[in-house]
């Protein structure tokens, strides 16, 4: 850093003083933006908990919806319906995720994979809502209504770039040797990418994915005109299903305070699903990773 | 591997080429997922292009019943709130990425990233709702009145305040931004080399010096990348502004009126759309936000790109 002899500051040209006041400045001003930045995130945080557990309760997660205007009931199908559009978003999404981050990393060092790489990127940026839209000229308009598949596939549409990126940085992390010594052994390159490669890099590419899953589980836009809502229970892949997040932004719209305390409960579970989910998973690949060595 | 091969006879082979055809696949799949939607968009918005051609970025009459649309109050909205979003987060975002990698002392350096990413994680529609019961009473009982007070001259200030409002929508849409802007930027900050510092300090440089001519200079395009991609999200951000923006389809100088959005007159209205001109004029929004966005997407990428990647560049400049 730079030591200025104690000395020198009974000598301090004006020039000196005012620099050395203008660095004052800049770090009290760069500490006061972390401050500002800091207490909306933790203003945030307990104002959820706190109205996230004064108003949960076992009818919030057992019971369907009132009729408007009603007091009591809960938001069980909308859970139930969220993890079930979810899990069907996955099943679209991964596969695909995963085989385009394979291409980029194996076949992909070239013009072409530059092209999807970038697609990729873009795609990353495009607003849920456009997404929304497109899932429901291509689902919904083809089936006549609004269905949790609608829903899941705009969804899946929103995980693929996340994974495709993150499984191409994750595959590309192991060494090269490694599938050397596969070739060298006589394995093809299919069973050498699955087996070796693929099996190295797991835990990573689980990590990917998990981001990707934990970014759509709170999307409530591209679900608005796709998987509608339900005020029943569904797991019916062609109709209408309640969603957890479409859910929150109905009763936090509402003029009623029983549904405002259903939507803080609502908030409260939605953020504790994306971390157990996020965490379980990590947990698990921990352990599965070092049992396999 | 060609011995690999052989040994394994033609079945290695085979297998080879179905694999590398199915990963071939996937692969285009997202190719294939971009061409999709600009074509849905372009195909679905044909009536109301048609109908109303350029002016339909021009006019300002949003009128489902006589069939007549605009769609200025809502890129003035989607405008005017992301700029302001811009205003408030620039300055916080580079603030505390210039924080953690310069000022603070290292052990702070990880838990204070990790906080401001949560930002990140934290659902739209839960931002909204916080804005709603949190945001808006703080808004209408402390600082819409302060403001007007202080700042109502300037007319943007001015006029009934009932907390749901431009304003509002332009607060949490910089919340919601900051983390994206300062990640980037300090992962721009982090890449400008060791002796650039060194170099500034011994010249006699104070710290602040040190930052502004050897770190913040050299990291000018990178963050510009990064505050272009929060641009882009701040653009396309849909529930927590729908929740606080009021939805009123004007053009209001004053920051205290009611506003609407491009995403937000779709999440409102695209369910309820009856009549095919309506329904092709609100996805003739949406392409316009699409395009945007792709635009605004693709520069930052490539101002990042330049900086993390292309080393080089840098000594011209």
């Amino acid at each position: 850093m730079a030591e200025t002899p104690n000395s020198a500051l009974h000598t301090v040209p004006p020039i000196a003083l005012r620099r050395r006041i203008t660095d004052r400045v800049m770090t009290g001003a760069a500490v006061l933006t972390v401050i500002l930045v800091l207490v909306p995130l933790f203003a945030i945080f307990a104002y959820l908990i706190y109205r996230g557990i004064g108003s949960i309760n076992w009818a919030f997660l057992t019971r369907t919806p009132k009729p408007v205007g009603e007091t009591g009931g809960g938001m069980a199908n909308a859970i139930v319906g969220s993890a079930f559009i979810l899990a069907l978003a996955s099943i679209i999404g991964v596969p695909i995720g995963v085989g385009a981050g394979i291409y980029l990393a194996e076949f992909g060092r070239n013009r072409f994979g530059d092209a999807i790489r970038f697609t990729a990127d873009v795609l990353n940026g495009v607003p849920s809502i456009v997404i929304g839209i497109v899932a429901y000229s291509i689902v919904v308009l083809a089936q006549g209504h609004f269905s949790a598949l609608a829903g899941a596939v705009a969804l899946a549409i929103m995980m693929i770039p996340t994974i495709s990126r993150t499984t191409e940085e994750m595959l590309l992390l192991v060494p090269q040797a490694l599938r050397e010594a596969a070739y060298g052994l006589g394995i093809p390159r299919w069973r050498t990418t699955l087996s070796i490669t693929l099996r190295t890099a797991t835990s990573g590419v689980i990590t990917g994915i998990m981001l990707a899953f934990a970014r759509v589980a709170g999307e409530t836009a591209p679900l608005l005109f796709t998987t509608l809502g339900n005020q029943f229970w569904n797991l019916r892949v062609n109709e209408p299903t309640a969603a957890l997040p479409l859910q929150i932004y109905t009763y936090a719209l509402s003029p009623y305070d029983d549904w405002h305390r259903q939507a803080w409960a609502g908030a409260f579970v939605l953020i504790l699903l994306i971390v157990t989910a996020v965490a379980a998973v990590r947990f698990a690949v921990r352990r599965g990773t070092f049992g396999a060595a | 591997m060609q011995a690999g091969l052989a040994l394994h006879g033609g079945s290695g082979e085979i297998g080879d080429r179905i694999f590398k055809f199915a990963m071939l696949l996937c692969g285009v799949a997202v190719l294939a997922i971009l061409v999709l939607i600009v074509y849905e968009l372009i195909l679905r918005s044909g009536a109301s292009w048609h109908a109303f051609g350029f002016k339909f970025f021009a006019g300002h009459d949003w009128d489902p019943v006589s069939e007549q649309f605009g769609a200025l109050p809502f890129i003035y909205g989607t405008l005017v709130s992301s700029l302001l979003a811009l205003l408030i987060a620039v300055p916080l975002s580079i603030g505390v990425a210039v924080f953690t990698t310069e000022m603070c002392p290292p052990v702070l350096r990880a838990p204070l990233s990790f906080f401001v990413e949560l930002l990140a994680a934290i659902p739209s529609v839960v931002y909204g709702l916080w804005a709603i019961f949190v945001l808006i009473p703080i808004l209408t009982n402390y600082a819409g009145p302060f403001l007007a007070r202080t700042l109502g001259w300037t007319g943007l200030f001015t006029g009934p305040f009932y907390g749901v409002s431009m304003l509002a929508a332009g607060i949490i849409l910089a919340i919601m931004i900051v983390p994206i802007i300062s990640s980037i930027t300090r992962e721009v900050l982090m890449v400008v080399p060791q002796h650039q510092r060194e170099a500034a300090l011994a010249l006699g440089a104070t710290r602040w010096e040190m930052i502004r001519v050897g770190v913040l200079r050299n990291a000018r395009a990178g963050i510009m990348g990064g505050i272009i991609l929060g641009l882009g999200r701040a653009l396309g951000e849909t529930m927590a502004v729908t929740m606080v923006i009021g939805n009123n389809p004007q053009i209001v100088k004053s920051l205290f009126a009611p506003g609407y959005t491009m995403a937000s007159v779709l999440a409102n209205e695209f369910s309820e759309a009856t009549g095919a001109v309506y329904r092709s004029a609100l996805i003739e929004i949406g392409l316009a936000l699409f395009l945007v966005t792709i635009v605004v997407n693709a520069l930052a990428r490539l101002l990042v790109w330049t900086v993390t990647r292309g080393q080089p560049s840098r000594a011209n400049g």
